[in-house]
């Protein structure tokens, strides 16, 4: 379901990155879209830091993932809304992403090919921060149609992965025994 | 040649590019849940019910992948080419 909502994103940046920001402000619902839903994502985390807490670690990566999930969707929609109009508020975006890959890797205390979510934290950690990068350029050249359709894919990657994440690929040969019985 | 009508030329031409390239969204994204679909018929558990849990059957992701081509091609689509057609004019009409 989360691979989903992520896609659906990746195909809505895909479409901005093809016909320009211009074009797709012009109606407020695509206009609100992603900086609403990267808000609400940022909201969202505060339930799964007070009820899928089991460490500290979890509790302090879940919180700071909020936090800038939430400032970063916050400058979004000030940029959208004509409160903030610098370019280089797209900063807090980039440092969200950078946040959101070193909590992924951060809470993640087991290797590459633990379990599959192992390697789905580690996968995505980097992913994230691959997609930190891409907003850097972002802010260089905000109107670039290959930066823009870098950030979409990655919202791509993300859904594909997330599709994945019930997968008992071969890559997991070495699995654990207590990483729990395969599925499939 | 005119360069007054050369730059009159270079707009819609570019637009017509962009409504080109956002259109095949949909159908690529459909395309590609197909042939994952194909590929691999096991994730449809729709086709071998039996056995199966609630979350197995409620989550089918090349289903999901087809549901999200068809959505931006019949929900975000036709707006978008309808914006990108008035920008279009817009901007003949500017220059």
């Amino acid at each position: 379901m989360f691979a989903t909502g992520f896609l659906v994103l990746g195909l809505c940046q895909f479409g901005e990155a093809i016909v320009g920001t211009e074009v797709w402000r012009r109606r407020a619902w695509r206009a609100y879209l992603w900086p609403s839903v990267f808000f609400l994502m940022g909201v969202l985390m505060w339930p799964v830091m007070t009820f899928f807490t089991n460490s500290t670690i979890h509790m302090l990566a879940h919180g700071t993932w909020a936090e800038v999930l939430m400032i970063a969707g916050a400058t979004e929609l000030a940029l959208v809304r004509g409160k903030l109009s610098s370019p280089w508020w797209r900063l807090m975006t980039a440092l969200a992403f950078a946040v959101s890959g070193s909590a992924f890797l951060i809470h993640e205390q087991n290797g590459w090919f633990f379990q599959r979510s192992s390697f789905l934290h580690h996968a995505m950690g980097w992913t994230l921060f691959g997609a930190a990068i891409v907003l850097l350029a972002r802010c260089i050249r905000p109107r670039s149609v290959a930066t823009g359709s870098a950030f979409a894919l990655t919202f791509v990657v993300i859904a594909v992965m997330l599709y994945c994440d019930r997968d008992l690929a071969p890559v997991f040969g070495h699995l654990s025994p207590i990483a729990g019985a395969p599925h499939r | 040649m005119n360069a007054e009508l050369v730059s009159e030329l270079e707009a819609p031409r570019h637009r017509t590019w962009q409504a080109r390239a956002v259109s095949t969204i949909g159908p690529v994204t459909v395309l590609a849940g197909t042939v994952w679909a194909l590929l691999q018929p096991y994730r449809v558990t729709l086709l071998h019910p039996h056995g199966q849990g609630f979350w197995w059957l409620v989550v089918e992701p090349p289903l999901l992948v087809m549901a999200v081509g068809l959505l931006f091609h019949l929900v975000v689509l036709p707006g978008l080419l309808e914006d990108l057609e008035e920008a279009g004019s817009s901007d003949a009409a500017t220059l």
